[in-house]
């Protein structure tokens, strides 16, 4: 919120409470009127699930799971909503999850993510289902497109949310701000509220493989676009996004170069772990910017983060201090890396680091 | 070409952040105050923009408090042509009523593109940029990271990041915004001549009350706290050898996270 610390007090909750959404409020035209988002069903829950090559998102499981308990407790439904090309199948198990119904919206032109076109896509199938709550993982895409929506049905927004419950019959969420050293309540004013949250923040159930939503397929009506995808380009093959990785292994301007970087990579391989890097290790050219963590990079929130010499700058915590594991290996036993970490080693990375690996080989059967 | 920048003054990423007593806020008493990083690629990448276009113009939008004119002198330091301050002294904004001030302002400047940070380091909301362009009925890319002018100067060649190391290589015809992370281009210092150019820039200064055209907040926050600490642990001490096997086991045994 801009002006951080200070409360809304001008015009009361009840004003806005006896206003639609929709409903234009003076002269500002150039805001297009919501979608005709007039009653909505109190208590919905409506969720955007995604899907990578036919298969459910790991995070969109979690939120399944989240949306159906904030149903619960708002005495309501929840609803999945995917879309894409050929995501009905991806849309019944979240059935999987306890969600009863689902919407698959499909179309050729929603075979890759485009912003403009995904947001038309919701803004189609948002006000047929009239949900009282609308939410999406911290995504990418989640990140990219539920502004633009929640902008045009004038709902209130609540960004990487790492709690979220129903109180007073509105969703509160509570959310990380600057860069996770704070945290801040967000209570909503709108009668719509939205908000994407934090991937591995809670829990997911174990699938029940003989439950299947019911599936109401749309076909996509959405305008041609601005904007095209003209390339894909795929620098790693195969690379789990540091955003959902369960265990990360990350290195630091200690590995002096990209060759070097091999021994961070090698202990990944075997734990399974997506390769994070400092800045400096970034700024150095030893590895590719996608793979930063900290405030200019990735916010990470995995089971295990082994940081291996790196110092432990306050820009770097800040994205990885939600970790549930932190170890650190680094030769400076004063490094202050080793005051936020549960298990600290004290050594040589390039000493440490391939004795680990060949531990855990033996360790995992690999 | 006209060219328009959102910029927000925000702390510096090294600031420790402290909580009112009555949790309703942030301590702002010790904070150093600067161009929100993401929007200092901006504007980097605007003032190549403009050069690629042959000319033109790079216009500074902020809204804000006085204090922000600083950071706004900071970006006309580097290159850009002048600004446009929305005062925001006695309104209480969230991320939809600040876009719609932002829109408000800039519609009438007619730009063919809009450059804005991906984020706000301080809110983290991720939100502004995106509603301006839904406002004024743009398309936008979200996050942008290498920008090129189309040969035809009604669209840009972007690359966005996407998950997992993939980038996706797209055109996007203009007027458009497009939310800046960090990509290849360093922004530029500001030069001697540069900050003394700068103290007579124009900034055109407008009231965001009279922008908001009775538009309110949909959000309100308050509970503000610090993460819990986290305590040092274990320290691991001895032979390489011995180190690592204990830590591997306190790792699967303690842990339970292998
Ligand atoms: C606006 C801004 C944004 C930033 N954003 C980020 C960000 O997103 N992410 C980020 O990481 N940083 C960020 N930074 C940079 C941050 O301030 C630090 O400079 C950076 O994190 C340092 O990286 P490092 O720990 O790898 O390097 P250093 O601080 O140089 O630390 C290297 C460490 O390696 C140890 N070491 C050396 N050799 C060995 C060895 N052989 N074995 C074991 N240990 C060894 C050293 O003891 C030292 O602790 C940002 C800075 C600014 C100003
Ligand atoms: N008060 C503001 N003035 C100008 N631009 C802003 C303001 N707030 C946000 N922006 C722009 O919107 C981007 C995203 O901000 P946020 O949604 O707060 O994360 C920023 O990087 C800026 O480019």
């Amino acid at each position: 919120m801009r002006g951080i610390g200070e409360i809304v007090e001008r015009g009361s909750e009840g004003d806005l409470e006896k206003r639609h959404p929709g409903e234009s409020r003076g002269p500002v035209d150039w805001i297009p009127a919501s979608a005709g988002m007039t009653n909505i069903k109190m208590g919905n829950v409506l969720f955007i699930a995604e899907v990578e090559e036919g298969k459910l998102k790991g995070y969109s499981k979690e939120l399944a799971c989240k949306a159906v308990e904030l149903a619960s407790q708002a005495g309501g439904e929840a609803h999945g909503i995917v879309i894409g090309k050929n995501v009905a199948a991806a849309a019944e198990e979240l059935g999987q999850f306890g969600v009863a119904k689902a919407t698959a919206v499909e179309g050729e032109a929603l075979a890759e993510f485009i912003g403009e076109a995904y947001t038309q896509a919701l803004l189609e199938a948002v006000p047929a289902l009239k949900p009282q709550v609308v939410l999406a993982s911290a995504s990418g895409s989640g990140k990219d497109i539920l502004p633009r929506v929640a902008f045009k049905l004038k709902a209130g927004l609540a960004t990487d949310c790492i709690d979220l419950k129903i109180e007073n019959g509105k969703l509160k969420a509570r959310r990380p701000i600057f860069a996770g050293k704070a945290l801040v309540d967000v209570t909503f004013l709108s009668d719509i509220q939205m908000a994407t949250a934090r991937p591995n923040s809670f829990a997911t159930k174990q699938a029940d493989a003989s439950k299947k939503a019911s599936v109401n397929k749309v076909a996509a009506n959405v305008a041609p676009s601005k904007v095209k995808v003209k390339e894909v380009k795929e620098a790693e093959k195969g690379m789990k996004d540091l955003t959902e990785a369960d265990v990360i292994v990350a290195g630091g301007r200690a590995l002096g170069s990209s060759e070097n970087f091999k021994v961070v990579k090698e202990l990944a391989d075997v734990l399974g772990a997506t390769v994070g890097a400092s800045r400096a290790a970034v700024d150095a050219g030893y590895i590719s910017h996608d793979h930063q963590v900290g405030q200019t990079g990735k916010t990470v929130n995995p089971k295990l983060y082994i940081a291996c010499g790196i110092s432990g700058a306050i820009q770097h915590l800040a994205g990885m201090r939600t970790a549930k594991v932190i170890v650190a290996i680094n030769k400076d036993p004063e490094a202050p890396i080793f005051s936020k970490a549960d298990y600290g080693v004290v050594g040589d990375l390039f000493t440490i680091l391939p004795i680990l690996t060949r531990n855990f080989k033996e360790l995992l059967g690999k | 070409m006209k060219i328009g920048v959102l910029l927000k003054q925000a702390p510096d990423t090294e600031t420790k952040i402290k909580i009112k007593q009555d949790a309703s806020g942030i301590d702002e008493s010790d904070i150093k105050w600067v161009i929100n990083t993401y929007d200092e690629y901006a504007v980097e990448e605007a003032l190549r923009l403009k050069d690629a276009a042959g000319g033109g113009e790079v216009v500074i939008v902020t809204a804000g408090s006085k204090r922000a004119v600083d950071s706004m002198r900071q970006a006309l330091a580097m290159g850009a042509d002048r600004g446009i301050r929305i005062d925001t002294e006695g309104v209480v904004l969230d991320s939809y009523t600040t876009a719609v001030i932002l829109s408000k302002a800039v519609q009438s400047e007619n730009f063919e593109i809009i450059f804005a940070g991906k984020q706000a380091v301080d809110d983290d909301c991720v939100q502004v940029a995106q509603m301006v362009a839904t406002a004024l009925d743009w398309p936008a890319i979200w996050p942008a990271e290498h920008i090129e002018l189309g040969a035809d100067k009604k669209s840009v060649q972007v690359t966005r990041p996407v998950a997992g190391g993939v980038k996706e290589i797209m055109e996007m015809q203009l007027p458009g915004v497009l939310c800046c992370d960090k990509g290849d281009h360093e922004p530029r210092y500001a030069s001697l001549p540069g900050i003394m150019k700068a103290k007579s820039k124009p900034i055109a200064e407008l009231k965001a009350a009279d922008l908001l055209s009775g538009e309110t907040p949909k959000v309100k926050w308050s509970g503000f706290g610090l993460p819990p600490e986290r305590k040092s642990g274990k320290v691991l001490k001895g032979e390489p050898e011995e180190v690592c096997a204990e830590l591997v086991k306190l790792l699967r045994e303690e842990a339970k996270v292998i």
